[in-house]
C-alpha cells in the first residue's frame, strides 16, 4: 500500500516537473545553498536533483570535517568564508571552538607571523601564543613538540548537512524548489540551433529547462561532459581517521569543547568530534582519482566519496600525531574507529570553478568548494545567475578562466598532485609550479634561455622575469637596485629586475609579451558590441588605440584592456593572459544575436614585443624607414610598419611609462623580429627586460593599475582614479552605476605610498610584497565607511624614485599626500607616507616620457 | 600458551559486487580488503587468552604479498608473531591450504614447541568452504570443534559452546586442539595508534610454499540479480503515523 501511494506521488512529481527555471544537480552544501539563495532572489520552479538520499546523498559534504578557519591569503576565499560563517551562524549550526595553527619549525613561526598580518588585513581576531599558552587551551598537546601557535578564537565547526537541510527547506517553504532525491541525471540536452541547455534527462523523467547548474563536486566533470563541456577539477583523496573513545572528552558537552589544532608543518589537523578525536591529513602521497572511477552508491561500502582507507599512506602521519598529543592519542584503550580515504575536489590553481561554462550557455558550474565557502559561493553564484554582479569579487574562481591546456585531464591531475601537499604549505606569493612546464613557448624562448632568462609561468607561458645576462648591470647601478637582504623578500626575485628597470629608463629595453591574449572583433556590429562593453569611447578613427575599463552591472571592474581600431569594422582587443579567457567569454556573451559581429582568438597567431625607453625610437629607426617621430606616430595610435624584411603592427602605448611601441608580428616571425631589434639595439644600449619590470616596477612608479590587484569588482572607477573627464553618450554596461559613482563623493581613493623605514626589529631591512594591512602609525586598521579594509594591493621597488612602493585604497580621511601611516608585515609595523592620491604617478608625473 | 590464528585476506563486502570481465574474480580495484568477521574475532579471542594466561599469539596467512596488510592489522590489536605463506595470487583450494598450514605448524612446533590452540574463523568470507580448520585438525590428529561462540581455557582443557538450532552445544577438548569461532564470540577492539605503530614495524616471517593443484576447482563466479531496494516514503507528518505503527507491528518491534 505504501508502495502504491509512493509511486503515485512520484508520478505527480514528474507530471509537475515538466519545466523548471533551473535544474540544480547535487544536494551537498553547494546545491542546497544555491537553491536557497536563488529562491531568496525570487526564482521559482527550481528543481534540485540528487542520485543519493537526503539529507546525506553521499558526496563530499557527508564526510567533511566541517571546521572553519577564517583566514586565507586570498581575499576572495577569505570573503567567501566570512560570508559562509555568517550564514552558518544565522542558520544556527555554528559552534565556536577556537582554533590554533601550531608551528614546529622556525620557518613556520615566521609564517604564522605572516598569517597574523593577513588576519589583521582582513579583520579577524587572532593572537600569537607561546607553546605553554597553547597547552593551556589544549591541555593534551605537548608544548615541547611546538615552537609557537596562532590562535583564532572565531574558529568553529558547522553542521553542514543540517545547514543544507534548512536551506533546502526554506526554499521549499516558499514553493520555489522541488527536491528529487534518489534521482540520477542521465543526460543534458542542448538546443540544435544555439547550443544552449534545453532539458535535463533524469531517471524520474525529462525536465525542460534553460539552465542546469552542476553542484556535484567530484562528479562535476562527469556531468559537464554530458553536455560536451569541461569542468577542470579532479577528485583527490584526503585521509582521515577518527579515534576514540577519548576519556577526556567523555564529560564535554556538545560536539566540540577544545580548540581545533592545525599542525601546519605536518599537514595535519586534530579536532574533537564528540567523544572522538578526528585526525586528518594532507601529508600523504597525492592520490588522484579519475572522475570516472568514483563508485556508484550501490558499489560503495560506506559512500561513493568514502573510499577504503589505505593504511600504509597514513602510517607516517600517526607518528606525527602521537608526537603532538602523546597521552591522548597514545592511550592503548583508544582505538581507530573510523578511517577513510575521503574524496575532495582539486583544481589546477586551488580555486573553485564557478560560473557559466565557456562552451555551453545555460550550463553553470558551482564546484570545488569547501564547506567553509559553500554558502558564500551559493549566494555569489545566485547573484550572478540573476544578472547581478556578485557582491564578492569571484573572478579568480571563474570557470571560464582556464586556457585549453589547463582544461586537460592530464594537466588537472598533475597540478592537483603538485598542489595537494601544499595545502598547509608555506607558499610564497610568487611561488612557481614545477609540473607541466614548459607548455607554451614564445618564438624567442631559445634566445631568452641563452640570455639566462629566469622563467615564471603565466597561463602556461614561460615568461622571462629577469635575465641573468644583465647581472653586470648590478655594478653599474650599485645600491640603486635596492637589494633585499631577507631571504623571503628576495625569493622569486632578483635585484637584476631593478637594474633592468634603470637601464630601460636610461636607454631602452625589449620585453617579450607573447602571452598577451589577442582577440579580434569584426563585422558590421563590432563597433556597437564594443561600445556596449567599454567605458571609453570606441568610435575613434582607424589607427587609434583605446585604453579602457569594462564594468559589470554594478559598476565594478570586469576587465581592463586596450582596443586598437584596425579598420572601420575591425577591432583588436589585447588583454592579459591570466584574465584573457574570462574576458573572451564576456565579449562572446555580448556579441549581437544577429551574428553581425564575430570574435576570433588570435593569441596563437601573434607574438608581441615591447620596445620602451628614451632610445626606443632610435632602435626602430635603425631597422625601419617608417616615420616614428612624435608627429608622425603619436601616442595612442597604431599602424602597420616595416621592420626590416618583416611587417609588424606597431602600437604606441606603454605600461612602463616610457616612449615606445608594442610590436605585433606573426608568431613564426617572432624570432626574426627579435633578432632585428636586438641587432639594431646594439648601438643603443638595448637590454632584454623581464616581466619583473613590466608587471611591477615600471607600472608602480607610474601608478598604473593592474586588474585583479587594484581593479576589482569591489572598488569603482572613481575610487581607482580612472574616471575620464567626460562620459560617452553611448550606453554601456555599468553606465548607470558609473554615473552614480561620479555624482557621489568616493569614500576611498587609490593611493601610492612609499616606505619610510624598512628596518625590522632585528635590524634587517624588509620589503613587503602585497596583501598586507595598512594601519595608522599606532597600528589601528583602516576601514572605510563601506566596511572595506585598507590593504596593500600591489607592492614593489621603484628604482628610479628610490622608494619601495605599496599601492592601497585608503579611506578619504587618510588619502592625503603626506599622510603618515604604516604597513604591517610579518607582524611588524613599517612607517609609510602617502605620496600621491589617484592616478598621479611618482615618476614623471607630467607623463612627458611616454609622449616624447 | 601459544596460539596460532589463521586468517585470509578477502575483498571487503557490504556493497554491490562487481566481477572481473572473465567472471573469475571480484573486481577489487575500488574496494578494500579485510578478513572475515569470524577471523577478526578469532584474533581478538586469542589475544584475550594470552593477555590473561600469557604466551604468544602467532597469526598466519596464506596469500599474495598484499596479505601482509591483514597480518599487520592483527599485530595492531596484539598478535605478537606474523607468518606469511606467500603465494603468487592464485587461489589455493582448501586441501592445498590445509596442507601448507600443517607443514608450517609442524616446522614451527619442532622449533618452538607446540601450539596449544590453532584457531580459525568459521569460514572464509569469500570462498566459504568451511573446510580448512577441519582438514588441519585431521592432518594433525587433534580434536576439533567448529562454530564456537564461547571459549574457556583452564589447564590443558578447553571448553567451548556452540549455538545450534536454538540450543547450545557444549564441548570439552583436550589441548592441543583446533577450533573455529564465529562472529559474536567477542567484540573485537579497534587498533590503537601505538598498536598500529608497533604493527608497522613488526617483523614478518615469510616462506613461499610450493603451489599445489587442488582437486576442488572454481569454475566461475556469478552475482545473483538482487532486486534493487528502494526507500519508500510512507507519508509525512502526523498522517504517516498509522502506517508507521502498522509497519512497526509487522516487524514485531511493538509488543
Amino acid at each position: 500500500m505504501a508502495g502504491n501511494r509512493h509511486s503515485g506521488e512520484n508520478n505527480r512529481m514528474i507530471q509537475s516537473l515538466k519545466r523548471a527555471s533551473a535544474v540544480i544537480v547535487g544536494a551537498g552544501i553547494v546545491g542546497n545553498s544555491l537553491g536557497y539563495h536563488l529562491a531568496r532572489l525570487g526564482w521559482r520552479d527550481l528543481v534540485l536533483v540528487d542520485k543519493g538520499p537526503m539529507p546525506n546523498p553521499g558526496g563530499s559534504t557527508g564526510h567533511a570535517s566541517n571546521f572553519i578557519f577564517p583566514v586565507d591569503y586570498s581575499k576572495m576565499m577569505t570573503d567567501l568564508t566570512a560570508d559562509s560563517t555568517a550564514q552558518y551562524k544565522e542558520l544556527g549550526v555554528f559552534t565556536e571552538s577556537g582554533g590554533i595553527e601550531v608551528a614546529r619549525t622556525q620557518a613556520r613561526c615566521e609564517e604564522l607571523r605572516r598569517r597574523a598580518s593577513a588576519a589583521k588585513a582582513w579583520g579577524f581576531t587572532h593572537e600569537l601564543l607561546s607553546p605553554l599558552e597553547v597547552a593551556k587551551l589544549v591541555p593534551y598537546l605537548d608544548p615541547d613538540a611546538i615552537l609557537a601557535g596562532l590562535y583564532f578564537p572565531g574558529v568553529g565547526v558547522v553542521d553542514s548537512l543540517r545547514a543544507g537541510t534548512i536551506m533546502r527547506e526554506r526554499a521549499q517553504q516558499v514553493d520555489a524548489l522541488q527536491v528529487l532525491a534518489g534521482t540520477e541525471v542521465t543526460g543534458i540536452d542542448l538546443s540544435a540551433g544555439d547550443g544552449r541547455v534545453r532539458s535535463v534527462q533524469t531517471t524520474a523523467g525529462k525536465i525542460e529547462t534553460e539552465i542546469c547548474v552542476i553542484c556535484c563536486g567530484v562528479w562535476a566533470p562527469r556531468l559537464a561532459r554530458m553536455a560536451g563541456a569541461i569542468i577542470p577539477l579532479t577528485p583527490v583523496v584526503h585521509q582521515m581517521i577518527s579515534v576514540g573513545p577519548i576519556p577526556l572528552f567523555a564529560d564535554t558537552v556538545g560536539e566540540i569543547a577544545y580548540p581545533i589544532v592545525r599542525d601546519m608543518d605536518t599537514n595535519m589537523y586534530e579536532r574533537q568530534h564528540g567523544g572522538d578525536m578526528e585526525v586528518g591529513s594532507y601529508a600523504h602521497r597525492p592520490i588522484v582519482i579519475s572522475p570516472g572511477e568514483i563508485p556508484s552508491i550501490e558499489q560503495s561500502v560506506l559512500s561513493p566519496t568514502e573510499l577504503p582507507f589505505t593504511k600504509d599512506d597514513f602510517d607516517p602521519q600517526l607518528e606525527d600525531a602521537l608526537e603532538l598529543m602523546p597521552n591522548l592519542l597514545g592511550d592503548e584503550k583508544v582505538g581507530i574507529r573510523y578511517a577513510i580515504n575521503g574524496l575532495i575536489s582539486m583544481t589546477p590553481d586551488g580555486f573553485p570553478v564557478l560560473g557559466e561554462t565557456p562552451e555551453v550557455r545555460g550550463l553553470w558550474s558551482v564546484a570545488a568548494s569547501w564547506i567553509k565557502e559553500g554558502p558564500g559561493i551559493g549566494r555569489a553564484v545566485a547573484e550572478w545567475m540573476s544578472g547581478k554582479a556578485p557582491e564578492i569579487d569571484i573572478h579568480e574562481a571563474d570557470v571560464a578562466r582556464f586556457h585549453e591546456h589547463q582544461r586537460t585531464r592530464h594537466h588537472v591531475a598533475a597540478r592537483a598532485r603538485e598542489g595537494f601537499n601544499k595545502m598547509y604549505g608555506i607558499v610564497h606569493p610568487f611561488e612557481q609550479w614545477e609540473s607541466e612546464r614548459p607548455t607554451r613557448l614564445s618564438p624567442i624562448y631559445a634566445h631568452e634561455r641563452d640570455l639566462g632568462a629566469v622563467f615564471f609561468e603565466t597561463a602556461g607561458w614561460e615568461r622571462p622575469f629577469w635575465y641573468e645576462s644583465n647581472e653586470p648591470l648590478l655594478a653599474r647601478y650599485g645600491e640603486r637596485v635596492m637589494p633585499r637582504p631577507s631571504e623571503w623578500d628576495s625569493r622569486w626575485w632578483s635585484p637584476i629586475i631593478n637594474a633592468e628597470h634603470l637601464a630601460m629608463r636610461d636607454s631602452c629595453g625589449v620585453v617579450d609579451l607573447s602571452a598577451f591574449v589577442v582577440i579580434d572583433i569584426t563585422g558590421p556590429g563590432a563597433l556597437a558590441t564594443l561600445q556596449r562593453l567599454a567605458v571609453s569611447q570606441v568610435n575613434v578613427p582607424v589607427g587609434k588605440v583605446v585604453y579602457t575599463s569594462l564594468l559589470d552591472e554594478r559598476g565594478g571592474f570586469k576587465a581592463d584592456l586596450t582596443i586598437m581600431r584596425l579598420a572601420e569594422r575591425q577591432f583588436r582587443v589585447v588583454t592579459g593572459a591570466a584574465t584573457g579567457m574570462a574576458d573572451k567569454k564576456w565579449f562572446r556573451d555580448h556579441l549581437p544575436e544577429d551574428d553581425s559581429a564575430e570574435l576570433t582568438d588570435l593569441t596563437s597567431s601573434w607574438t608581441t614585443l615591447g620596445l620602451w625607453g628614451p632610445r626606443a625610437r632610435d632602435v626602430l629607426a635603425a631597422c625601419s624607414d617608417d616615420d616614428f617621430s612624435d608627429a608622425g606616430f603619436p601616442f595612442a595610435t597604431c599602424r602597420s610598419i616595416e621592420l626590416g624584411g618583416l611587417r609588424a603592427l606597431a602600437s604606441r602605448i606603454s605600461y612602463v611609462g616610457e616612449l615606445g611601441w608594442e610590436l605585433y608580428v606573426p608568431f613564426e616571425e617572432g624570432a626574426r623580429a627579435f633578432a632585428r631589434l636586438w641587432k639594431a639595439g646594439h648601438s643603443h644600449d638595448l637590454v632584454p627586460v623581464g616581466i619583473g619590470v613590466y608587471a611591477t616596477t615600471g607600472r608602480l612608479e607610474k601608478a598604473y593599475r593592474a586588474f585583479g590587484n587594484e581593479l576589482t569588482s569591489e572598488y569603482d572607477i572613481v575610487e581607482a582614479g580612472l574616471a575620464r573627464p567626460s562620459v560617452k553618450k553611448e550606453a554601456f554596461i555599468g553606465k548607470d552605476a558609473y554615473l552614480a559613482q561620479r555624482g557621489a563623493e568616493p569614500v576611498s581613493r587609490l593611493c601610492t605610498l612609499t616606505v619610510d623605514d624598512h628596518r625590522s626589529l632585528d635590524g634587517t631591512p624588509r620589503f613587503m610584497l602585497g596583501g598586507e594591512p595598512v594601519t595608522t602609525r599606532q597600528g589601528e586598521r583602516l576601514v572605510d565607511s563601506k566596511g572595506r579594509p585598507s590593504y596593500v594591493t600591489s607592492a614593489g621597488s621603484g628604482p628610479s624614485v628610490g622608494k619601495h612602493i605599496p599601492l592601497a585604497y585608503l579611506p578619504v580621511e587618510h588619502a592625503n599626500p603626506g599622510a603618515r601611516l604604516a604597513v604591517e608585515y610579518f607582524s611588524e609595523s613599517y612607517p609609510v607616507t602617502v605620496a600621491t592620491v589617484g592616478s598621479t604617478p611618482l615618476f614623471d608625473p607630467a607623463n612627458e616620457r611616454v609622449r616624447a | 600458551m601459544n596460539i596460532l590464528v589463521c586468517i585470509k585476506r578477502v575483498p571487503m563486502v557490504g556493497a554491490q559486487i562487481t566481477l572481473s570481465q572473465d567472471s573469475q574474480e571480484i573486481d577489487t580495484h575500488l574496494i578494500g580488503f579485510t578478513v572475515s568477521p569470524h577471523e577478526e574475532c578469532a584474533v581478538e579471542e586469542a589475544v584475550r587468552i594470552v593477555e590473561s594466561c600469557g604466551g604468544t599469539v602467532t597469526v598466519l596467512t596464506l596469500g599474495p604479498p598484499e596479505a601482509i596488510e591483514q597480518l599487520r592489522d592483527a599485530a595492531a590489536i596484539g598478535a605478537g608473531r606474523l607468518v606469511h605463506l606467500e603465494t603468487d595470487g592464485r587461489e589455493w583450494g582448501p586441501i592445498a591450504t590445509a596442507g601448507a598450514i600443517v607443514e608450517t605448524v609442524r616446522r614451527d612446533e619442532s622449533e618452538n614447541g607446540p601450539y596449544e590452540l590453532v584457531m580459525f574463523g568459521n569460514e572464509a568470507a569469500d570462498t566459504g568452504d568451511y573446510q580448512v580448520a577441519i582438514r588441519v585438525a585431521h592432518l594433525l590428529g587433534r580434536p576439533c570443534a567448529t562454530g564456537l561462540k564461547h571459549l574457556d581455557i583452564s589447564e590443558a582443557v578447553m571448553r567451548g559452546r556452540r549455538e545450534f538450532r536454538g540450543g547450545d552445544e557444549l564441548f570439552e577438548l583436550s589441548l592441543p586442539a583446533v577450533v573455529s569461532v564465529k562472529e559474536g564470540i567477542n567484540l573485537p577492539r579497534y587498533p590503537s595508534l601505538p598498536g598500529r605503530m608497533r604493527a608497522k614495524k613488526a617483523a614478518v616471517e615469510q616462506t613461499v610454499p610450493e603451489w599445489r593443484e587442488d582437486p576442488v576447482k572454481k569454475q566461475t563466479l556469478r552475482v545473483p540479480v538482487a532486486e534493487r531496494r528502494r526507500a519508500e516514503i510512507i507519508g509525512t507528518g502526523v498522517g504517516a503515523v498509522p502506517t508507521l505503527v502498522d509497519l512497526l507491528e509487522q516487524l514485531g518491534v511493538l509488543s
